[in-house]
């Protein structure tokens, strides 16, 4: 017997049981019998067509009409089974490109995973999660012979896969001009020329840039329309925003950006971040800047990197575990 | 046995026509019910896009034979505006939507054997071959 006559056999024992007594029990065994069906990719039309067949097997003197309205319930099928199968070759589609996706955002991963540096006297937390699969923020730490430690930090307007790309481009342009990475103004300035001329005008990116010297525990920064970090103040106990002047990139092509400087005592902090952690949104809207300094304020007996998790632990909590945007955050902590 | 038709679509009664006739051959050739209807709707299918896009063409159904299999063969042909991009039109979810009805893909699906060949403003050719189990 093969698999058509089993299932021929198969369906009119179930439909004959039915048809003796209505029972909601062979109900479930014919729920259970279309699954299977549905797994072996029986069409619609497949399934009434089955059903006519064993209906004639067992009432042989089936009126004439009502055998031919069962022609008619066949060519109606035929459409459904058309969208059905469509919709097979869609999905069968959709994976095939959510594991090309899945194989993209794993080579981002490797990308932007720039170890964390470990320098005597220097504290480092980093978090950066996605929104999707693959993020449109960047963060990136280099270390020098001098210990001196850059941080850059950029979001794409946008997110996904296009953002995705557009952000490859900045971690190369970094790559490939080491040594301005002292200069925080003419590191946004090189990579405002390259997203000038290589990007869509409709795509922008924010950044922020950072420099840190042990030697003179100074922070050099610069930004480019970037969401404005905080500087920790210990002795005072004071959060400050962490202003800078400066055009996003990829705007105008001859652009100039301010470097700023700040010395940091024992405990100080400087915290950066994406708007994807301030554009958090909860029940009651938009979560405040007060309410980021509020959190890290919270946490701040912890070490760096304890501080980033919990905050974007509680974060993530507050916006029901939906992220709408990507989340970078760094915490630089000058040890006593 | 040459059982072969040629119905040319000019309207849509010319669509029913081909259908009739794409049946009636199915039916003589010993395909069952379901198969004789998803001929049918392949045929609906080309003839329609015929009258939809071409304005006129014709449609062949013949029988053919190959190594001792059987099978009916369906050609539609026109010399309306030819299709620019075919892999386009071979996607799912792109004609449907349009007002194709099923489209080229769902046709594909529905045969065995498919085949499109078309230039743009000389017209289409496409042929497709459903065996006999």
């Amino acid at each position: 017997m093969d698999d058509r006559d089993l299932q021929y056999q198969k369906y009119k024992a179930i439909l004959v049981n039915y048809l003796e007594e209505q029972s909601e029990q062979t109900l479930y065994k014919g729920q259970q019998f279309s699954r299977k069906m549905i797994e072996q990719k029986i069409s619609p039309e497949e399934a009434v067509s089955l059903h006519v067949s064993v209906l004639e097997e067992l009432f042989p003197d089936i009126p004439e009409p009502l055998k031919n309205s069962y022609d008619f319930l066949l060519e109606m099928m035929i459409g459904y089974g058309f969208a059905y199968r469509e919709h097979q070759s869609l999905r069968s589609r959709q994976q095939q490109l959510e594991s090309e996706i899945e194989i993209a955002a794993n080579m981002q991963q490797t990308l932007l995973a720039g170890d964390k540096p470990e320098v005597p006297s220097l504290e480092i937390g980093a978090i950066s999660k996605p929104a999707q699969k693959m993020s449109g923020d960047y963060y990136h730490f280099v270390q020098d012979e001098n210990d001196c430690v850059s941080v850059a930090i950029a979001d794409v307007i946008g997110k996904g896969i296009p953002a995705a790309l557009c952000m490859s481009m900045i971690k190369y342009t970094m790559d490939s001009a080491p040594e301005q990475r002292m200069q925080p103004g003419a590191v946004l300035e090189n990579l405002n020329r390259v997203v000038e001329q290589n990007v869509d005008p409709n795509m922008f990116i924010t950044m922020f840039y950072g420099l840190y010297d042990p030697r003179v525990h100074s922070f050099y920064y610069a930004g480019a329309g970037h969401e404005p970090g905080f500087f920790y103040d210990s002795q005072k106990d004071e959060f400050e925003e962490l202003f800078t002047r400066g055009l996003v990139l990829g705007v105008s092509k001859k652009t100039s950006y301010q470097e700023y400087q700040r010395v940091l005592n024992g405990n100080d902090m400087v915290i950066m971040l994406s708007d994807g952690v301030t554009e958090c949104r909860s029940t009651n809207g938009f979560i405040e800047r007060d309410e980021i300094v509020a959190l890290i304020r919270k946490y701040i007996h912890l070490s760096a990197q304890e501080i980033v998790e919990e905050v974007y632990r509680e974060l993530e909590r507050l916006q029901e575990f939906e992220l709408r945007d990507d989340f970078t955050l760094v915490i630089l902590r000058r040890e006593v | 046995m040459n059982i072969q038709s040629c119905v040319e679509v000019r309207n849509e009664w010319d669509i029913v026509k081909a259908r009739q006739s794409g049946r009636n051959i199915a039916k003589e050739l010993g395909f069952g019910t379901v198969d004789q209807a998803r001929i049918t709707t392949a045929i609906s299918e080309l003839a329609r896009n015929i009258y939809l896009y071409a304005g006129s063409g014709e449609v062949a159904i013949e029988r053919v034979e190959n190594g001792g299999k059987l099978g009916l063969k369906i050609e539609a042909s026109d010399s309306g505006p030819g299709i620019k991009d075919i892999r386009k039109v071979m996607e799912d979810g792109f004609t449907t939507s349009g007002g194709l009805g099923a489209g080229l893909p769902g046709v594909k699906r529905l045969m065995d054997e498919f085949t499109i060949d078309s230039k743009e403003n000389e017209g289409t050719v496409i042929t497709s071959i459903k065996w006999l189990r």
